[in-house]
């Protein structure tokens, strides 16, 4: 593994539809199997490009948590993936079918090509042991060669990437705030320096200053070590902002998906532009939201 | 047609570390006021007193110091059990706010039954379902028959709030009443909210952490950041025109698609440590008032009103 | 900002509740899932309970002594005699009526002390729910069974009726579920819909038997359960020792009176093994029973098991796809 230290190659400007593929979704469709199968995901298929922030967005029970689960292939029974694959093309241009590889090839290659935050996952912590030795048991456990001086200090620079003071190193989870301990998910999610970073809704439990820090920080970290991000949330305002391209799911299909701007000013799918209508802007014009007059019955007929 | 004058309200709460007893002050010196027909929203984060005050305004807790005193169209003050009918709340949770073990019809029945609004078992059904018909759950019948766990949240939040307006409530205090749900269905049960406000002149306090809502869905916004009243005034000047650093904090952190993939490194974030609660900017007065002179500065609102006689006045100081 | 009436169909069915054929009543989420498990632990306890009812009508009188001293089972007497020549069928019949009596009486009072001390005082809150916290905690620690037997033995023989032992065990087991039901209505206490309720008016005893009562059946359910099968093994202890009530009959002083017969030495195992097996039957069918309960309590249990069951037949269809 090499410990790349700081050295941030400064992003070329080019737009993501250009740059080449780092994980390639064909057709995934995933099944719960209860009693009466239900179909989470119905051929989902996307692209995502190296270094690029992919948004997910999409309403409670839409899926897109059941997608991101199946890509990192996380998803638990009755849960099962039905069809379809997923391709990480490695830095190295070799290509990785990731359904295909078993459980130990697979214990491998997540963490160190694909991690994940999820949304709880600040609380993920194990409470009891300090933040630095759970890092500690990440690293060990993937390169078991690393001596413990190289892995401290992988850590620490790990650490203050995500913005907390690497003498946190020693501390317990408890003695971190929820957005500190956020950081800490990050910081581990990112400790093998994988090419593609799975987060579900990693702020939405966070208030919206601290949100926003967090959301800073990982567009800053995608600049300086050119991860491809996929992104989940309800949070469509929040999506518009931090994306390159977004993906809007629906019952378990992706009906739209284009480059942030397009999607913002010229959406096609109805459903879309629903999502967009649904909330007020903060600067702009009061949009769907009309406290007076007629609009009101039909408005709330809708919801 | 009630109005509510709060006045000072302060809540401190004693924290017991071992044998260390230390005190928190949830909620410091905070005034306002609520009138029939307008809508005031507190915003801040968690942690910034803003449910503490609307547990104190519905009397769940009561204040250290200060008042809070509710008064009929005529002038009478509101005690007692009337208080309970006149001020009602919408929780944040749909999930939790109902229980489980009741039907949707119990839930509206209650309120009804227990503040003699309907008498007998027929009148109180016929009530419920105009209830549920007022907050657009149709068929009636069907949804008061059901459970809660039968419902989607959207609806749920609509039970809750019909619940709120079963006792005849003027005064209704909306605790984060749309941060539970989908996106697509929180404006829906805003717009809903606004609509009955209008019907029966409610005075609603909202109380939410987004802006954008804050701004749309009120008249007159009070920012609250560690118990106390930084930033006050019209929805639209608070948000568009931020004074107090805090605010200027939150407005920068509330998402705005107009500022498509504005999310850059080098943003500039305000020191939050430099941010001083003891200031408030008043955009009513154009002045920044100090907490100490924030009661005084109350009464001269209340009192320039009271001369001015009703017209469009806004809430609060 | 765009157009929102474009996409009126998938919100207003949203709206609407699908029809449906009358919804489920609150009853049923009280009811656990019908499972082997439960299915034996009801069989064992229903089986028991309808010997305990019906057995003594339908037996001779258990005291008669017979001139055949310690006779096998046979045609005639299906558990044989003891040693002075009773009938041990006619014994067990009367015994596990009296068994399950003390054990009822005993669930009943010990329930209705902790859901007092556990819910009333936690609803409370502040000093109330600190005394009476501190009491429980105070009857948790004394050790069970020692005290019993100083009471009961404190007690004259004439006057330690059942009622006397019934009470002495009720005392001495009701805190640890006090606690566990404290610890639930703390925290149903602070759910909204019981502030909500609060708010509308209510007054606080509706409060509790309407709002947090419900919730808390499946535990006080669970608790009862417990203490059943808790009253029946330290009545038998107690009987055992020869401390029981005077003149009851119960699985406890069968086995004492077969001990005092020398009922081992001798071999004779239909003396003492059907009480004893029957003792272990009734608490492993309030067991299962309890562990069905549980998984109201805790719905994750539930789903634990219903997982497993899935992923069971899903590597079945597998197995079968792939021939």
């Amino acid at each position: 593994m090499s410990a790349r230290t700081g050295g941030s190659t400064p992003r070329p400007p080019i737009r993501s539809t250009e740059r080449e593929a780092v994980l390639s979704v064909r057709d995934v469709s995933v099944v719960y199997e209860t009693e009466e199968p239900v179909t989470a995901v119905a051929g989902a298929s996307f692209e995502l490009h190296r270094g690029e922030v992919l948004g997910l967005a999409g309403e409670s029970g839409c899926g897109k948590t059941t997608l991101a689960y199946a890509v990192s292939r996380l998803h638990q029974p009755p849960a099962r993936i039905a069809g379809g694959s997923v391709v990480f093309h490695d830095r190295s241009g070799r290509d990785v079918d990731v359904l295909g590889l078993d459980e130990e090839q697979m214990r491998r290659f997540r963490w160190a090509k694909l991690s994940m935050v999820f949304q709880g996952a600040m609380n993920a912590l194990n409470p009891v042991r300090t933040v630095g030795a759970q890092l500690d048991d990440t690293l060990r456990a993937h390169d078991p060669g690393m001596d413990r001086r190289r892995r401290r200090a992988r850590c620490e620079e790990v650490l203050t990437r995500v913005g907390v003071a690497p003498d946190r190193y020693r501390a317990h989870p408890h003695e971190l705030s929820g957005g500190m301990r956020q950081r800490v998910m990050i910081a581990m999610a990112m400790l093998l320096e994988p090419q593609v970073m799975v987060m579900d809704e990693p702020t939405t439990a966070l208030d919206v200053v601290v949100q926003r820090d967090i959301l800073r920080e990982i567009v800053r970290l995608r600049d300086e070590m050119d991860f491809a991000v996929v992104f989940i949330t309800h949070d469509l305002p929040l999506l518009l902002e931090i994306s390159d391209r977004i993906a809007v799911m629906l019952r378990g299909e992706i009906v739209e998906l284009d480059t942030a701007d397009t999607l913002y000013r010229h959406a096609r799918h109805p459903y879309t532009r629903k999502l967009l209508g649904s909330f007020p802007s903060l600067s702009g014009e009061r949009g769907a939201f009309v406290r007076t007059g007629v609009l009101d019955q039909q408005q709330e007929e809708t919801a | 047609m009630s109005t509510v004058q709060v006045t000072n309200l302060t809540k401190e709460y004693r924290l017991r570390d071992g044998l260390r007893r230390t005190t928190l002050r949830a909620v410091d010196r905070v005034s306002f006021d609520l009138l029939p027909r307008r809508t005031v929203a507190l915003v801040g984060e968690s942690g910034s007193g803003k449910s503490t005050i609307a547990k104190l305004l519905t009397r769940l807790e009561r204040p250290t110091s200060g008042s809070v005193e509710v008064a009929l169209a005529d002038g009478t003050p509101v005690h007692g059990s009337m208080y309970r009918r006149q001020v009602q709340m919408v929780f944040q949770d749909p999930f939790a706010s109902l229980n489980p073990f009741h039907s949707v019809g119990h839930h509206i029945a209650r309120p009804l039954l227990l503040h003699q609004r309907t008498s007998g078992a027929r009148q109180t059904h016929e009530r419920v379902l105009e209830m549920l018909e007022r907050v657009n759950l149709s068929p009636a019948e069907l949804v008061a028959a059901r459970r809660p766990h039968e419902l989607s949240g959207g609806q749920r939040q609509r039970v809750a709030i019909a619940r709120a307006l079963a006792p005849g409530a003027q005064v209704l205090v909306a605790d984060e009443p749309v941060s539970m749900l989908d996106v697509s269905i929180r404006l829906g049960v805003l717009n809903l909210l606004a609509r009955l406000q209008r019907e029966e002149d409610l005075a609603v306090l909202y109380i939410t952490h987004d802006l954008a809502t804050a701004r749309h869905f009120s008249d007159e916004i009070l920012v609250l950041y560690r118990g106390r009243v930084v930033e006050r005034g019209p929805a639209d000047a608070v948000i568009l025109d931020p004074h107090h650093d805090y605010t200027k904090l939150l407005a920068l952190a509330a998402p705005d698609p107009e500022r498509l993939g504005k999310v850059v490194a080098g943003e500039g974030a305000p020191d939050r440590a430099s941010i001083d609660n003891s200031v408030c900017y008043d955009h009513h007065r154009r002045a920044w008032v100090h907490v100490d002179e924030a009661a005084d500065a109350a009464d001269a609102a209340r009192r320039t009103r009271a001369e001015r006689t009703g017209g469009g006045v806004a809430a609060g100081a | 900002m765009t157009d929102t009436q474009s996409v009126p169909a998938a919100g207003a069915a949203a709206a609407r509740p699908a029809p449906r054929p009358g919804p489920a009543p609150a009853w049923r989420m009280l009811l656990p899932t019908m499972t082997p498990w439960l299915a034996t632990g009801l069989v064992l306890v229903g089986g028991i309970c309808l010997f305990g009812l019906l057995g003594p009508l339908l037996v001779g009188d258990p005291d008669a002594i017979r001139d055949v001293g310690l006779q096998g089972p046979s045609g005639d007497l299906w558990l044989g005699t003891t040693q002075t020549g009773q009938d041990v069928f006619a014994q067990l019949a009367h015994a596990t009526r009296g068994s399950l009596q003390i054990g009822f009486l005993v669930g009943v009072l010990a329930t209705v002390l902790s859901a007092f001390f556990g819910i009333y005082g936690a609803y409370l809150g502040g000093a109330a729910d600190e005394a009476f916290s501190l009491l429980t905690n105070v009857f948790l620690v004394i050790p069970g069974l020692p005290l019993v037997i100083v009471i009961s033995g404190f007690v004259p023989r004439e006057s330690r009726g059942l009622w006397t032992i019934a009470v002495v065990l009720a005392l001495t087991s009701w805190a640890a579920s006090a606690r566990v039901l404290r610890a639930q209505t703390l925290s149903v206490r602070n759910r909204e819909y019981v502030a909500a309720s609060r708010l509308s008016g209510e007054r606080a005893w509706r409060v509790i038997v309407v709002e947090i009562l419900p919730n808390l059946l499946p535990v006080l359910a669970s608790q009862f359960v417990f203490a059943v099968i808790a009253a029946v093994l330290g009545e038998a202890g107690l009987s055992f020792l020869g401390l029981g009530a005077s003149g009851s009959a119960t699985l406890g002083t069968m086995l004492f009176y077969a001990q005092n017969g020398f009922a081992l030495p001798l071999g004779a195992w239909w003396w003492f093994a059907p009480p004893g097996l029957l003792i272990a039957l009734l608490g492993t069918g309030l067991s299962l029973v309890n562990f069905s309960i549980d998984e109201i309590v805790n719905p994750r249990l539930k789903n634990a098991r219903l997982h497993r069951r899935r992923t069971r037949q899903a590597a079945r269809a597998a197995k079968g796809g792939a021939r």
